[in-house]
């Protein structure tokens, strides 16, 4: 989406931000919670006091662990006073509170697992906080089973609010001004909202079964508004039109993968639509909040059940995820990027992995205390300790000894393939076929491995660090080739995922297969070849192990001089295939891929 | 998709996922089978299916204040001798459902040292894990193919063994652990381990319903038993209860379910026929089929009840051929069409 897109949609937006808040109130623990996609700003503080306005909330770090969770013994403080204090749980301490967790996308695996389950046998409703950037393709993601939990997705990132209101400090509007008109009662809502779901492209069914929940939600608390503010309150059976269209916003919208050709028209494909106006159709204009609340109407006799169908694909377009339509024009979709943002593995670790001997250190945070290595330390001391009056021995700080694990290293893989020129298909081939090879080892050594591919003017990430094998084989399937050598975006790109891989605690080895002949990129005083040569410099100083495959069938010394500006090492192989590419590989990794 | 209230969605409610289903039943009749993997993609009622199967069956007996569950006719001596302390008293408890997290830790699984009791009395005590809960009953994990290899390793050991053996500590504890392993996974966000995978005796896949009719009505479904789940499960209360008694019969007609040679010999062919690994598979096809035989009421086991479970029972033992794309279930229905006739 671009900026000029944006500026239509951001009222509207920021108005459905505010309802998602009574819904959470109203729905209890059905819904699971919200995901809200925002960077940390203004915009994001106001939706955060919006929230504490209506339900008290309570911060859960994303580094928190089980014991953090489900509460526990507080071992500090029961070996200083020797009997057993207990320490309540977040989640013990959050009830009737809303759990906030910021930086989500940073949450580790076990952490979202453990919410996850929770948010089945009912936990208080979770709001998680999205502060990836959504232009970087390669951010971290939360993870998909505890996002798919969540009922409702909201992206702040596209709202702009009055800027002098913020400065004067004002208090955020009132989260009350729902739709304003709860507009006719819906026709079989559940049919209406699977129907809807399937034709947005959404696989899960949680989504629809979700969304009846999330419109249920919004007609109490519609119904409790109206309790207040006439005198004449609702069914709170009937679905009405304003919670059809918040369950669609609020649920479907944000995770449509297509977008649903519009009724009795010449189908445009959705290539086609300009980027600056995301929704084939202009949503139905909300109706504007008024002060007045049009007692009229409700005196006019009720219209007729409608089908709600055709209404809720308007409103859930109007909450379409950023990109979606770009993502389709490129073709894509459904290359989520990373599965989850830390689930890699660290080398030494106080938390998991095999146990490996004990150090001097505090319990807490994850590390266990070791107690009977504790107590052995604390023994000899004990005759010149002061004696306790209850007869319990004398533990002090410097006894503790927490355990401490190791986990094994593991490693990605990423193939830098040059995918350009006529050579391109048998490489490309090859490269593939040393994936798959490599990952049908993988599983023992828990490698994964990623392919960059570039050609015509840009790099492009083919396949994201992973270690299926059914997942590579279909993206890779549809890999073409030909075109220029951007030699440098190639490496630019590989050096990249390779520094995220590092990020997440992984070992990252760069495979570059190419002839090393450069003729894209590059500027106006650089020649390509010169671009690619800067580009192998700055991969050097990532420090990134590498092996620099050259394949041309009769090697030039360019491939020799990229190979050393980048430190890697270097393997001719002019007739390339598949398994000398992985014997390379295994050769440089010293066994660990 | 669990709903927010504690009472589990009726079994038989579960709109289609007819694979899914029969293996849990079969693995409910016969618990030697070794559990089932189901691969498939989020919100496909994975879950709740296991939950509610295990909110179907009969409450099982078991000795007053034992924290294994042992069963009070059990001949295997309990490490606590819980039933020197009961004596003749027998108790009902409901069949465990469990629920391993993704992050738990191996002291969570495999149980410690109670340090709450080793700090105010002194005394050595055993706080027993996850695994002795699940004892007598199911073991879910969620995202199996996720879990960190140390722990893999370690319920591999025990789900074959049946006992849980913990040596840490300054423990030395053998307690009983025989549970039925369900995982589930998503086979693009990770694969699991052949080893691993081997282990489990029946593996279905499962996909996200596509026909509009019926994602419809889960949809209807859901919502009503959000809205009086109450009046929901009255309404399935016949369909459940049928299934129940199916379920029971066909446990006491199982030991005398005969499977005759021309039977082994087919299991035996089809296992060759399609490249089944190991005797693992030969043996789980006939079990299978024996438990599909008694859930049918039939005292013999009939070559079609071994082509009915064969997919499952053989689909995720087929050795892998990297660069052979055709998919194990398209190999074994080929297989069972030449060898059994229809």
């Amino acid at each position: 989406m671009t900026p000029a897109g944006e500026g239509d949609t951001s009222g509207e937006r920021w108005a459905l931000a505010l309802a998602a808040i009574d819904v959470l109130v109203a729905a209890g623990n059905g819904i699971g919670g919200i995901l809200l996609r925002a960077r940390p700003g203004p915009v994001r503080d106001a939706w955060a006091d919006a929230l504490n306005l209506v339900i008290p909330s309570r911060r859960l770090p994303a580094s928190a662990d089980a014991e953090a969770l489900d509460g526990g013994l507080d071992l500090t403080a029961t070996l200083a006073s020797g009997k057993p204090v207990h320490r309540a749980g977040i989640f013990a301490d959050a009830s009737g509170k809303a759990l906030v967790v910021p930086m989500a996308e940073r949450m580790n695996a076990g952490l979202a697992a453990r919410l996850a389950t929770a948010i089945d046998d009912g936990c208080p409703p979770l709001v998680l906080f999205d502060e990836g950037d959504p232009e970087d393709a390669e951010r971290e993601r939360i993870p998909q089973g505890l996002a798919d939990r969540l009922a409702i997705h909201i992206d702040l990132n596209a709202v702009r609010l009055d800027m002098a209101a913020l400065i004067a400090g004002e208090a955020p509007p009132p989260p009350l001004e729902l739709l304003a008109e709860p507009g006719a009662i819906a026709k079989d809502p559940e049919t209406a909202l699977a129907v809807a779901a399937a034709a947005l492209g959404i696989a899960s069914i949680r989504a629809p079964i979700m969304a009846v929940r999330v419109a249920r939600a919004h007609a109490r608390a519609r119904v409790a508004d109206d309790a207040i503010n006439h005198s004449r309150p609702d069914d709170i059976e009937a679905l009405r039109e304003a919670d059809m269209a918040a369950a669609a916003a609020l649920v479907l919208g944000p995770r449509a993968t297509r977008v649903p050709p519009p009724p009795e028209e010449e189908p445009p494909p959705p290539e086609e639509q300009p980027d600056d106006q995301p929704p084939p159709e202009e949503p139905p204009p909300p109706p504007p909040p008024s002060d007045d609340h049009q007692g009229d109407d409700q005196d006019q006799p009720e219209p007729p059940p409608f089908d709600p169908t055709d209404m809720i694909l308007d409103a859930a377009q109007t909450a379409l995820p950023p990109g979606l339509l770009d993502a389709l024009a490129a073709g894509t979709m459904g290359k989520a990027p990373k599965a989850s943002g830390s689930s890699g593995a660290k080398q030494k670790s106080i938390t998991s992995g095999r146990p490996a001997g004990v150090r001097p250190g505090m319990p807490g945070r994850g590390a266990r205390l070791a107690l009977i290595e504790t107590i052995k330390t604390a023994a000899p001391w004990q005759k010149i300790r002061p004696v306790r009056d209850d007869g319990r021995l004398a533990i002090r700080t410097d006894d503790l000894r927490i355990r401490r694990f190791v986990a094994q290293t593991q490693s990605t893989t990423i193939f830098a393939v040059d995918a350009s020129g006529s050579a391109a298909f048998a490489r490309l081939a090859e490269a593939k076929g040393a994936v798959e090879l490599l990952l049908a080892e993988a599983y023992v050594k828990r490698a994964e491995v990623a392919l960059v591919a570039f050609r015509g003017t840009e790099a492009a990430l083919a396949l994201p660090p992973t270690r299926s094998l059914p997942r590579a084989k279909k993206e890779l399937a549809g890999l073409a080739g030909g075109g220029g050598t951007p030699l440098a975006a190639g490496l630019d790109m590989a050096r990249k995922v390779a520094e995220g891989e590092k990020a997440r605690g992984r070992t990252p080895l760069v495979v570059v297969l190419t002839d090393g002949r450069a003729n894209v990129g590059g500027s106006a005083g650089q020649s390509p070849q010169d671009a690619a040569l800067a580009s192998a410099r700055a991969f050097r100083l990532s420090g990134v192990a590498c092996v620099f495959i050259d394949c041309s069938p009769r090697p030039r010394p360019q491939g020799a001089e990229l190979a050393n500006a980048m430190g890697a090492r270097l393997v001719t192989l002019p007739r390339v295939d598949a398994k000398s590419v992985v014997a390379a590989v295994k050769a440089a990794s010293g066994g660990a891929v | 998709m669990a709903p927010p209230a504690r009472t589990p969605f009726p079994f038989t409610a579960i709109v289609g996922q007819a694979e899914m289903k029969q293996a849990l039943l079969l693995a409910a009749v016969e618990p030697r089978l070794g559990g089932v993997m189901v691969f498939g993609d989020r919100g496909t009622g994975k879950s709740t299916a296991v939950r509610a199967l295990a909110g179907l069956l009969p409450p099982m007996k078991v000795v007053p204040g034992c924290r294994y569950k042992c069963a009070p006719d059990d001949r295997n001596a309990c490490i606590e001798g819980c039933r020197d302390r009961a004596g003749k008293q027998v108790e009902e408890s409901p069949v465990p459902f469990v629920d391993l997290p993704l992050g738990a830790t191996e002291d969570r699984v495999v149980g410690s040292l109670d340090l709450e009791r080793a700090l105010a009395t002194g005394e050595k005590r055993f706080e027993p894990g996850l695994l002795a809960k699940a004892n007598r009953g199911f073991l879910y994990i969620d995202e199996i193919n996720l879990l960190e290899d140390h722990l893999v390793d370690l319920l591999l050991d025990v789900a074959v063994s049946g006992t849980n053996v913990v040596e840490r500590e300054g423990l030395s504890i053998r307690h009983p652990a025989r549970f039925i392993l369900v995982g589930s996974g998503n086979p693009e966000e990770g694969e699991l381990r052949p080893q691993l995978l081997d282990r489990f005796g029946l593996s279905v896949d499962v996909r996200t319903p596509t026909d509009l009719g019926d994602r419809i009505e889960i949809v209807k479904r859901c919502d009503r038993f959000d809205r009086d789940p109450v009046a929901f499960v009255a309404e399935f209360q016949d369909s459940e209860q049928h299934t129940l008694e199916a379920i029971a019969k066909a446990r006491k007609l199982l030991p005398r379910v005969q499977v005759e040679d021309a039977m082994l010999g087919l299991g035996a062919q089809l296992c060759s026929a399609v490249g089944a690994d190991g005797l693992r598979g030969e043996l789980t096809l006939l079990r299978a089929a024996r438990a599909q035989a008694a859930l049918a009421g039939k005292k013999h086991v009939k070559p079609h009840h071994v082509a009915e479970v064969a997919t499952m029972a053989l689909r995720h033992r087929l050795r892998r051929n990297v660069l052979d794309d055709t998919g194990s279930t398209a190999r074994i229905t080929r297989a069972i069409a030449e060898l059994i006739p229809a």
